[in-house]
């Protein structure tokens, strides 16, 4: 007697309603999916207390294919919202799930900020170096002189460093890992799911209808195998070496920061604690 | 049938007795006593004593404060913590008005119930920080992009500053929408006797909580009376989606559905439009057979008096209608007013006729409607409305 | 002499397919380690090809290919032969 096969432990994540997603075929996002929704499974989260708050974008889409309280915020803006939802009921999981423009270009400011409060929220950054919703619009994570539909002679700019950028500004937990690596980006995502204070993950993903096809650098699989090729792990390193200029550069990924600071929430009820005493109610804290 | 619970204050929230505060102070005390537990805002004069006296208030009343790094921020964050559970305001003025306005549209069509307060400077741009003016009035109705409808307050002292502040946040929970305090520099730092009642005197609306389960609950299925959808919180298994996309009743993104956006976008405007007998407030002093009406709202309606004062000595019959919610503005009162008298005043610390201009509309040729516009800076001289309601009654 | 001995096999991977997800990007088939599966000579109703669970005794139940799948469309797991057969 055969056994029933099983389901696939994403659907139990899906709007099954919803489904086939609007992403295109070969797209990364829903690569980082799969492996956001192993990694919820692994740590043991209540569903019902897990949000995903996503801005716009292709990655922002991510929100609203997820069976969790969900939130499709404005362009930039998840992290304030994040931060509100987080700060007004602490016992909420919240994690931030959107993309590169929107989370380093509009959204940068709240970025740095989230980071440098060290507010306890999951960031889950897919990073496909360009606008992709909109067009495939040069965004601040293209690679320099590739072509974007704003910059048709190739792109002046350098992109950032956007692990540098996270863990500068003080968050807690920084890593990067491709679509290709997806073993080791569960078990990061696990990691980043229960740490506490702000977790920054990157995760390199393949555009391929536009970023990969404009720079003609092949399908979605020949984008997996490049990151295969030069991606180095490099757990542990200081997050100032792993930028990625040029396309031909190595691409340097691991786990890069993994500290200990007291949050927000620890943050603001020592202080008034201290100050206020007994008269004062911990607001969430442990 | 509309599940709207009414309730008294949380007395936590409640500084029972007589204070001698600003209207900035006094507007902080209201939102705490209508059961506001979390503000983000960002500094901007003159508004700011309203959110440092919140930061100094909540942690011994229970709630949540945070300075975030500008009022884009700061608009967002306060309508996660609302579809976190809490009643949430923010507070600025006339420019940091004008960065919230996305965050605008998106509380609207969300249906978020919220509070934004808005202590109004002269303008525009950076303009006076620090002295008042009206000019917003427009911009809180119109500012953000598509069509959509809010409901806007304007308080004349700091104890109304007080009073109505807790008819603000109970609009905003009954309506789930954005609801303007449109105070001004001038009441905002004004001080004056402000009477805090006891905690069970304030009557406070709770939020509309859906009484359907997980699997039923639909995040904008409406209340077929009222047109408001009930409201959730995260957390508690209902694994809903809201999306600033327009969206289906059960909040999925249908933005290429033509017929789900009509339905959507009259619903938005007409939750307001139907029930604007509800939400109307306004006081009218000596209207009945009055040859000149002035129709002012906030600090001016209240240096209008003596406007009206100077006239009444020099025998012109002329009545008051102060309004309290500006937006929506009364109708039928207005045109039944506009049928009666000769002209209808309407002075404003702004010079483009901002509310004048929407009376002028709905009153439609019944009489003239004559502007007492002031460029902001300070309040009007009453001298000007004097002769405003002197011109009006030849 | 002595008789071979055959090693049985305890473990054996499953594939299920849901071919109306599929969007036919072929990254599955290609990180396949074993070669199990293979794309299918008949489309979809989008007008996708999608993968078949075309060599069973190859899969090692290794999971990749629904780590892998951007379109939640295919999923590898690994099961116990005993189980299996009750």
């Amino acid at each position: 007697m055969s056994v029933a096969l099983k389901q696939n432990p994403v659907e139990q994540f899906l709007r099954i309603d919803r489904m086939p997603h609007i992403w295109c075929s070969g797209c990364g996002i829903g690569t980082s999916v799969n492996c956001f929704a192993r990694a919820v499974l692994e740590c043991g989260i209540d569903l019902d207390k897990l949000c995903v708050v996503s801005g716009i974008g292709c990655t922002g889409r991510v929100a609203g294919y997820l069976r969790l309280d969900s939130f499709h915020t404005t362009h930039g803006r998840a992290i304030p919202f994040a931060t509100g939802l987080k700060l007004a009921n602490p016992d909420l999981h919240v994690v931030v799930y959107s993309g590169d423009g929107d989370l380093a270009a509009i959204g940068g400011n709240h970025l740095i900020h989230a980071a440098r409060r060290n507010i306890d929220l999951t960031i889950i950054c897919v990073n496909n170096f360009n606008y992709g919703m909109t067009g495939g619009q040069v965004a601040p994570t293209t690679h320099h002189e590739k072509v974007a539909t704003t910059t048709p002679y190739g792109d002046p700019e350098y992109p950032f460093n956007l692990p540098y950028l996270a863990a500068s500004c003080g968050a807690v937990f920084v890593a990067r890992w491709t679509t290709y690596h997806v073993i080791q980006l569960t078990k990061t995502i696990v990691k980043a799911l229960k740490k506490k204070g702000l977790s920054f993950v990157e995760i390199l993903a393949p555009c391929p209808t536009l970023y990969l096809r404009r720079n003609k650098l092949g399908t979605s699989i020949d984008m997996m195998k490049y990151f295969k090729e030069k991606s180095i792990i490099k757990h542990g390193i200081d997050p100032k070496e792993v930028s990625l200029e040029t396309y031909d550069k190595e691409i340097i990924v691991g786990e890069f920061v993994d500290i200990d600071k007291p949050d927000y929430l620890d943050n603001y009820n020592e202080i008034l604690k201290k100050k206020l005493g007994d008269k004062f109610q911990p607001w969430g804290g442990k | 049938m509309a599940k709207i619970k009414w309730t008294t204050a949380d007395p936590k929230g409640v500084l029972t007795g007589a204070h001698y505060l600003d209207g900035n102070h006094a507007a902080c005390e209201g939102a705490l006593a209508a059961g506001c537990r979390f503000a983000a805002g960002y500094p901007i004069t003159p508004s700011t004593e309203v959110v440092e006296r919140f930061a100094a208030r909540i942690p011994l009343v229970g709630g949540m404060f945070i300075q975030m790094e500008d009022e884009i921020a700061s608009s967002i964050c306060l309508q996660g913590a609302v579809w976190a559970g809490l009643k949430a305001m923010t507070v600025t003025s006339g420019p940091g008005l004008s960065l919230m306005m996305e965050h605008i549209g998106l509380a609207a069509m969300l249906e978020t119930p919220c509070v934004f307060v808005d202590v109004q400077r002269g303008g525009p741009s950076t303009g006076m920080p620090t002295l008042p003016s009206q000019a917003d009035m427009m911009q809180c109705r119109w500012g953000s992009h598509g069509d959509y409808e809010i409901i806007a307050l304007s308080p004349s002292s700091p104890q109304e500053c007080f009073d109505f502040i807790i008819d603000a946040f109970n609009l905003a929970e009954i309506y789930r929408v954005p609801v303007f305090f449109m105070m001004d520099e001038c009441v905002g730092h004004m001080t004056e006797k402000v009477i805090i009642p006891e905690p069970d005197k304030i009557k406070v609306v709770e939020r509309r909580w859906t009484d359907k389960k997980p699997g039923e609950y639909l995040p904008y299925e409406p209340d077929p009376e009222d047109l408001v959808p009930d409201m959730v919180k995260a957390g508690d298994g209902y694994r809903f989606h809201i999306t600033g996309l327009t969206h289906d009743e059960r909040g999925y993104p249908a933005a290429t559905d033509v017929e789900v956006q009509d339905k959507l976008v009259k619903r938005l405007c007409n939750k307001i439009y139907k029930n604007a007998p509800k939400i109307w407030k306004w006081e009218e002093m000596d209207t009945d057979n009055c040859d000149v009406l002035v129709i002012s709202y906030g600090i001016s309606a209240r240096v209008a008096l003596r406007g009206i004062e100077m006239a009444k000595e020099k025998g012109i019959n002329v009545g008051l209608m102060r309004l309290i919610v500006v937006w929506p503005l009364p109708e039928p009162r207005i045109k039944e007013l506009a049928e009666k008298v000769k002209a209808i005043v309407v002075p404003e610390l702004n010079i483009r006729a901002q509310v004048a201009r929407e009376i002028e509309r709905l009153v439609a040729g019944r009489c003239p409607v004559i502007p007492v516009g002031h460029a902001g800076g300070t309040v009007h001289n009453p001298e000007d409305i004097y002769k405003a309601i002197v011109e009006a009654a030849k | 002499m002595a008789e071979a001995k055959t090693k049985k096999k305890k473990f054996r991977g499953v594939v299920v397919i849901k071919p109306e997800w599929c969007k036919g990007c072929e990254i599955c088939v290609t990180f396949c380690p074993t070669g199990a599966i293979t794309m299918s000579k008949n489309f979809n109703e989008k007008g996708y090809h999608y993968p078949e669970f075309t060599y069973p005794e190859k899969c090692t139940g290794c999971g990749l290919c629904g780590l892998y799948c951007p379109d939640f469309a295919i999923y590898g797991y690994r099961e116990k032969i005993e189980e299996a057969e009750g």
